[in-house]
């Protein structure tokens, strides 16, 4: 009798369950191994294989068999080395001889947990459903009964304010022989004239220096040439001192995170700067991961990444999931916005991202409360992430759409609502529509929106989606280039591409806001709060976002 | 598309020239509904400038409960006015239109005007509460100097049926009618223009794409005359009182707040340092139109402004002494048929016409050139 060892294969798994399966096609393979030597998790390996080849020759059959010895392309089954769908196979496969499928009735999530070790990631919620924001439609559309504006010809203003505004009950003005004139005894906040669409935070470290270098080029050249207030932020880990010190440094926003990585850099960079940053964020939770902390792994911290962040190269590093300076809300939030405050002579806008969360009002208040507070980026749960765990990601944070409509409600009811600038991150454009997303959470109260995820596919043709494709940004093997410091890879993508499809997203998103704004009569004033454009066919998303229903 | 007449004088007048104009730009009106506000009064309250008058109207039951309201708060009446009613087909009538003017309670006979102004705000909002529910009180304004009236019908039709064109008892100086286009709402007398606050007063033409946002803002400025919203055009109204009023900036700053200029535009402007900082805090007021909106404020200024494209334009014309202000030039040639064409002002969209008192002089201000 076979020992049991040699009959069971119950802890062998089938390819039926991995997320996707390689179908290669033997008849179209030209062996050239671009396929297998390109894969970034090498899940297809090549392989020689005997087969049986049956001929039969002449009028009748007549068969023979022979063996023969072929080349093949096989698909691991070891769940390390899962096929995570990212097609660049497909990619470099002359012959379009192979792609991987994604199947459906994969078992995927219950194998990967080997040795105790959760399964992280980077990339986004795995979440494909429609979202809230893209169910929302414009439905007030000036017409007949008034002229509609013409996006064409009309002149639009599609700008938006972050920092702190003064309720104007608080302007410091006095009528002077029939004009207003400003007295001078009072502070007024930083307030800076921004596109209501920002590039969210993500490192230089998290991006490879081609991706970051390509998105910061397109973002100076759509201030500087295209006239548009696109502002970026840089994510925790610093600025390159070259960057901080140019003329180029207030078009980005510095995040300072519970790490501090980057910022002795910065505080040395201070008094060198020749402009002010556009903000500081400061960031106390990221919505794709709510209580996880950030992870750089080892190997993406090169020279350059070392240098900025001050530390060594080559080591894990981890900025713990909160500011360990953190004792409560009242006191740590308001220090720290007074603390970056003082630091630029309270000429920046300083303000905090928090990720969504049901506790978001309790913050808000807490703002509303502090005169220094510049804004509250929230980062609902569709947001994206260089690396975490992947149940943070799938089953953590709150969609954001409801969370700023409350949030904006709870300022209408305070009177502030123009006075503390709502930003709405997470999930903006997952569908694709990123100007509809954006001009839908504006409507909701929402003075601006981030993106990350969008930006890195439509500049950097990230693979990711909702399918757990590719997010391998945590790896530093992404095979495009954008979330790796190495350079076989990250060579990959060019910063000049990168920067013109930075351009090209926002000049198109310019065109459609305006095509959205036009036919609803809106175009002087970002139309914040403007809820009665909204509707949905929805009767549980119009009762709680208070919009209307419409079907 | 409502339409918009206007006239100040220096002399009095009878509203049926408001309501002529009117008449000439019916194909612009649908007839279904006509409201009217006289200020600087003559006929049977010349006598009476500083006493407030509240004018409404009410149900048999809303004026029991009207006269218990004003007796228990200590108003005391000095004058009561009602229309002449000639039936007319079309017209419902109401039990009562009423324009009664009270004496202050006589702990409030003494104190300074803007408390005054604060109790006659306050009452007129407890009696549009007590009266909305069942609709036995409308209370449109309780001012002293001013009266309002307010039906559904054709606009001249409803001058008929007030008999406005068969008696002397109603003159003023300043007259604001418009004549009513309905669309977006049931008709509704509290929808109905011009609206009033306080001694400020505005009616308007066209969408307010804005409304929402306005609301909003300024429901949440813990005024309590800020409530209403039948109409999305009432917020100009209240604009203009919480622009004049509230924050205390002189009237050619209403442009400014509903229709800011562009930063470049701004920095050629001597003010403009407040003009930054009033642009950001009051940035939810701005509208984007299509309105011409037309009023008068406390002092008996009237002025005329458009939304920044001019999407509504709008004329005014006149002789010394009296000027029309109309949405349509036919109107101005209907009210003032003597005056010289070719001396009418059409405002521009960086335009605000500027009517002093008893129409005695008319400033074209250019929000530019300040």
């Amino acid at each position: 009798m076979e020992p049991a060892s040699q009959l069971d294969s119950n802890y062998d798994l089938s390819i039926q369950d991995f997320p996707y399966i390689i179908e290669w096609r033997e008849d179209r393979c030209t062996r050239c191994g671009k396929c297998t030597a390109v894969c970034p998790v090498k899940a297809i390996t090549p392989s020689v294989a005997a087969q049986r080849l049956v001929e039969s020759e002449g009028a009748s059959p007549m068969p023979t068999s022979k063996k023969v010895t072929r080349h093949v392309v096989v698909q691991s089954r070891d769940i390390d080395r899962y096929c995570t769908g990212c097609g660049t196979c497909s990619l470099v496969c002359p012959a379009e001889a192979i792609k991987p499928v994604y199947n459906s009735h994969n078992r995927f999530l219950i194998y990967k947990n080997k040795k105790g070790d959760a399964f992280k990631r980077g990339g986004r919620r795995n979440d494909p459903s429609i979202s809230t924001v893209d169910k929302l439609k414009f439905t007030r559309i000036s017409m007949l009964t008034d002229p509609a504006l013409d996006a064409g010809r009309h002149e639009f203003r599609v700008r938006s304010l972050l920092g702190r505004i003064l309720p104007p009950e608080e302007l410091p003005l006095a009528v002077k022989d029939g004009k207003l004139v400003k007295m001078n005894e009072k502070f007024i906040p930083p307030v800076r004239e921004i596109f209501p669409i920002r590039i969210g935070s993500m490192s230089v470290g998290a991006l490879s220096p081609t991706m970051w270098e390509g998105l910061a080029m397109g973002v100076a050249y759509l201030n500087e040439v295209e006239g548009m207030p696109v502002v970026m932020c840089s994510g925790e880990g610093g600025l390159p001192p070259r960057l901080l010190k140019s003329r180029f440094a207030k078009y980005f926003i510095l995040q300072i995170a519970s790490g501090y990585f980057g910022w002795d850099e910065i505080v040395h960079a201070i008094p060198d700067m020749k402009e002010d940053p556009a903000a500081i964020e400061i960031k106390y939770g990221q919505g794709a991961k709510p209580g996880d902390g950030g992870l750089l792994m080892a190997y993406k911290v090169l020279k350059l990444i070392a240098k900025i962040r001050g530390v060594p190269e080559f080591i894990d590093l981890a900025s713990p999931p909160t500011h360990q300076t953190k004792y409560s809300i009242e006191e740590a939030v308001a220090k720290m916005i007074q603390a970056m405050s003082m630091a630029w002579g309270f000429r920046v806008p300083v303000y905090p991202k928090i990720s969504g969360s049901k506790t978001a009002r309790a913050v808000l208040n807490n703002l509303a409360r502090n005169p220094y507070a510049a804004a509250l980026c929230i980062d609902g749960e569709d947001g994206g992430t260089g690396a975490a765990y992947n149940v943070s990601m799938d089953k953590m944070g709150h969609p954001i759409a409801s969370n700023i409509r409350e949030c904006y409600l709870d300022l209408v009811s305070q009177g502030k609502q123009n006075e503390l600038p709502l930003i709405a991150a997470g999930g903006m454009g997952k569908g694709g529509h990123l100007a509809a997303n954006a001009a839908a959470m504006i409507m909701l109260g929402a003075s601006a929106v981030d993106i990350g995820k969008y930006i890195m596919q439509s500049a950097g043709n990230c693979l990711g989606d909702e399918y757990n494709r590719c997010n391998l940004c945590n790896t530093g093997r992404c095979p495009r280039g954008i979330t790796t410091q190495d350079p076989r890879l990250y060579r990959r993508l060019d910063p000049d591409m990168v920067a013109q499809r930075v351009v090209d997203v926002f000049r198109v998103a310019d065109v459609e806001l305006k095509k959205i704004f036009a036919p609803m009569g809106r175009s002087t004033e970002l139309p914040i709060g403007m809820s009665d454009g909204l509707s949905v066919a929805d009767r549980a998303i119009a009762e709680r976002l208070g919009i209307s229903y419409a079907c | 598309m409502c339409r918009l007449s206007a006239i100040t004088a220096s002399d009095y007048f009878s509203p049926m020239e408001t309501i002529m104009a009117l008449e000439t730009m019916k194909e612009g009106h649908d007839g279904s509904g006509l409201g009217l506000m006289l200020k600087n009064l003559g006929g049977d309250f010349e006598g009476l400038k500083e006493y407030p008058i509240l004018s409404g109207i009410c149900s048999q039951k809303g004026m029991t409960l009207l006269d218990d309201f004003m007796k228990s708060k200590g108003f005391r009446v000095k004058h009561m006015w009602t229309p002449r009613i000639k039936p007319m087909p079309g017209i419902q009538k109401r039990d009562f239109y009423i324009a009664k003017a009270y004496e202050y309670p006589e702990e409030w006979r003494d104190r300074p005007m803007s408390e005054k102004e604060d109790l006659l705000m306050r009452t007129r909002l407890e009696l549009r509460a007590i009266g909305e529910p069942d609709q036995s009180i409308f209370a449109f304004s309780f001012y002293p100097d001013v009266l309002t009236l307010k039906e559904v019908g054709d606009p001249l039709e409803v001058a008929q049926f007030f008999g406005l064109d068969k008696s002397d008892s109603l003159k003023a100086k300043i007259a604001l009618a418009q004549g009513r286009q309905n669309t977006n709402y049931a008709i509704y007398l509290y929808a109905c223009h011009p609206f009033f606050i306080q001694g400020y007063a505005s009616m308007t033409n066209g969408e307010n794409t804005a409304f929402v946002p306005i609301r909003e803002f300024l429901m949440s400025r813990g005024n309590p005359g800020y409530i209403g919203y039948n109409s999305d055009s009432e917020v100009f109204t209240h604009i203009l009182h919480y622009t004049c009023r509230t924050l205390g900036f002189p009237l050619n700053y209403y442009k400014d707040v509903i229709t800011p200029l562009k930063d470049s535009e701004i920095e050629g402007r001597s003010d403009r340092e407040a003009l930054g900082l009033m642009k950001k805090s009051l940035r939810p007021l701005c509208i984007d139109g299509p309105n011409c909106v037309i009023g008068f404020t406390p002092d008996g200024t009237v002025f005329m402004v458009q939304d920044s494209k001019k999407l509504r334009p709008g004329a005014v014309g006149g002789v010394k002494g009296k000027y029309a202000l109309m949405s349509e030039e036919c109107g101005i040639t209907r009210a003032i048929p003597e005056r010289d064409q070719s001396t009418d002002i059409y405002p521009m969209k960086y335009d605000m016409v500027i009517i002093s008192p008893n129409a005695e002089e008319v400033t074209v201000w250019n929000q530019l050139r300040n």
